[in-house]
């Protein structure tokens, strides 16, 4: 072993690497908040939805759960372009994520569903609320509030699936790591800062989604979650 | 086998005495009738084989080429990039066809022709691209392989409003000129022929040279004869087209004109 540490190395590139953590964040700001939405929107359809568009978003969700985030990325951004949808690597990346957390947290969210007690809706129905009125005010919340800590896993996920975005040379914290190891050889530094930085950001991450939880349904959810 | 003692002594006199007189090897090959050529067989388009193990790429035919000027039979002695050297300089061969390119520690030890093929690595584009040097890209979108020679040389030499895509692979850089998400990019000419190979809507052509390091036969040292009859065939062929059709079959690109 004549391997000399140099812990420095990574930051040879600070730019480089400030931008990595940046668009990682946007990454995940703009597909976690869509994708939810997105899940959201496929819960509703999957279980109170028109009866025609219910097959539909079952086939959604099975054809993105079933296949690799990777090859859907692929596909948006190097596939759509032959039948002549030309998008850019960031808007490919960020669709990609929202379509996929988007199958995962539709899922989820219909498991929260199935658990509100009937007598809540029938409860609605008795006050004369329309069912739009029932899934906002009686079943969402309740729903939400039991599968928050699976939601806020999955969005981590997503949010460390990002970095093969990188491969679409979307300039994300993996792609600094790699350019960064790409140019200074420096495997072990590269690769255990972008480790370290990844964990801050998946802490972070969850702390924050945590806080939205306890604003969203009070304390009870964060004791569940913990 | 048991051969006698003697008549192994007389094999090895007879083959030492053969060697020492030679005249040159130009005049042993017209006298063998036949030039044995070094040639990849890994490393298409220069040198790769078909489905039915026949050697073929522009090394080969190149090979070809030389062989039926010099009015002799080719024989072609398939090589790797590490053994081609010492193939010539063992004698094995008469002459290295195998996308060698001239540098200072390879001239220490063997001769090099004149360049017959371009080997080179730069920036590529459809014909609508108006780039003719790296100051051109300024405000434009480069793709180019991340860590390649390409990349390293780009990130300096290009103006700082130029943007470079960087993939993690050829295929990567490749897809993406392919499917429009760039329109130049950065990389060696036979990754351009590849390009070309697909038949892309926007055929690359060459914008300017990153780095250039052609490909010339390489032959022994102190063969004056044999180097200038190569070089004398090689002139020949550039001038009748014979070589550019070669190129353009192989490498989907017209010789450089000041190759």
């Amino acid at each position: 072993m004549s391997y000399h540490f140099d812990f420095l190395a990574p930051f040879d590139y600070p730019a480089v690497l400030i931008k990595g953590v940046l668009v990682t964040i946007e990454l995940i700001a703009i597909g976690g908040v869509l994708g939810v939405a997105v899940g959201i929107f496929g819960a509703w359809a999957r279980t109170q939805g028109p009866r025609w568009l219910r097959p539909l978003v079952s086939a959604y969700v099975e054809l993105i759960r079933n296949t690799p985030f990777l090859i859907q990325l692929f596909f948006i951004f190097f596939g759509l372009p032959g039948i002549g949808l030309q998008i850019g690597e960031m808007e490919a990346a960020v669709l990609a994520m929202v379509i996929n957390l988007g199958a995962y947290s539709c899922e989820i969210i219909r498991a929260g569903i199935a658990a509100v007690a009937r007598g809540q809706v029938e409860a609605g129905l008795s006050l004369a609320m329309t069912r739009m009125q029932i899934f906002r005010h009686v079943i969402l919340p309740p729903a939400l509030q039991k599968i928050w800590p699976a939601l806020s896993s999955q969005v981590v996920i997503v949010m460390l699936g990002s970095a093969v975005c990188s491969q679409i040379a979307v300039e994300e914290l993996a792609y600094a790591a790699n350019f960064i190891q790409g140019r200074n050889f420096r495997s072990f530094e590269s690769y255990l800062l972008s480790t370290a930085i990844y964990l801050l950001l998946a802490i972070g991450l969850r702390q924050l989604l945590r806080l939205i939880g306890d604003r969203l349904f009070g304390r009870p959810a964060a004791k569940e979650a913990t | 086998m048991k051969f006698p003692k003697i008549l192994l002594a007389l094999a090895a006199a007879a083959t030492l005495f053969s060697s020492t007189a030679r005249a040159d090897a130009l005049e042993d090959i017209v006298k063998s009738g036949v030039l044995k050529v070094a040639v990849p067989q890994d490393f298409p388009p220069f040198g790769s084989v078909t489905s039915d193990l026949k050697p073929q790429g522009l090394d080969i035919d190149v090979a070809t080429l030389i062989a039926k000027k010099m009015g002799v039979k080719i024989e072609l002695v398939p090589v790797t990039s590490a053994n081609r050297v010492p193939y010539l300089q063992t004698k094995k061969v008469d002459l290295i066809i195998s996308s060698l390119g001239k540098n200072p520690e390879r001239e220490k030890v063997i001769a090099f022709s004149d360049a017959y093929a371009p080997f080179y690595n730069g920036v590529f584009g459809g014909a609508d691209q108006k780039v003719s040097s790296a100051a051109d890209l300024a405000g434009k979108t480069v793709g180019v392989t991340r860590g390649a020679v390409e990349d390293l040389e780009l990130t300096k030499i290009a103006p700082a409003s130029a943007t470079i895509k960087r993939y993690e692979d050829n295929n990567g850089t490749i897809s993406a000129f392919l499917s429009g998400q760039v329109q130049l990019v950065a990389t060696g000419n036979v990754v351009a022929a590849a390009i070309i190979a697909k038949h892309p809507p926007k055929k690359p052509e060459t914008k300017f040279l990153i780095k250039n390091s052609p490909c010339s036969i390489g032959l022994n040292k102190d063969e004056p004869k044999l180097l200038d009859k190569v070089n004398a065939i090689l002139a020949q062929t550039k001038k009748d087209g014979e070589l550019n059709a070669l190129s353009v079959k192989w490498l989907g690109l017209p010789l450089p004109a000041n190759l």
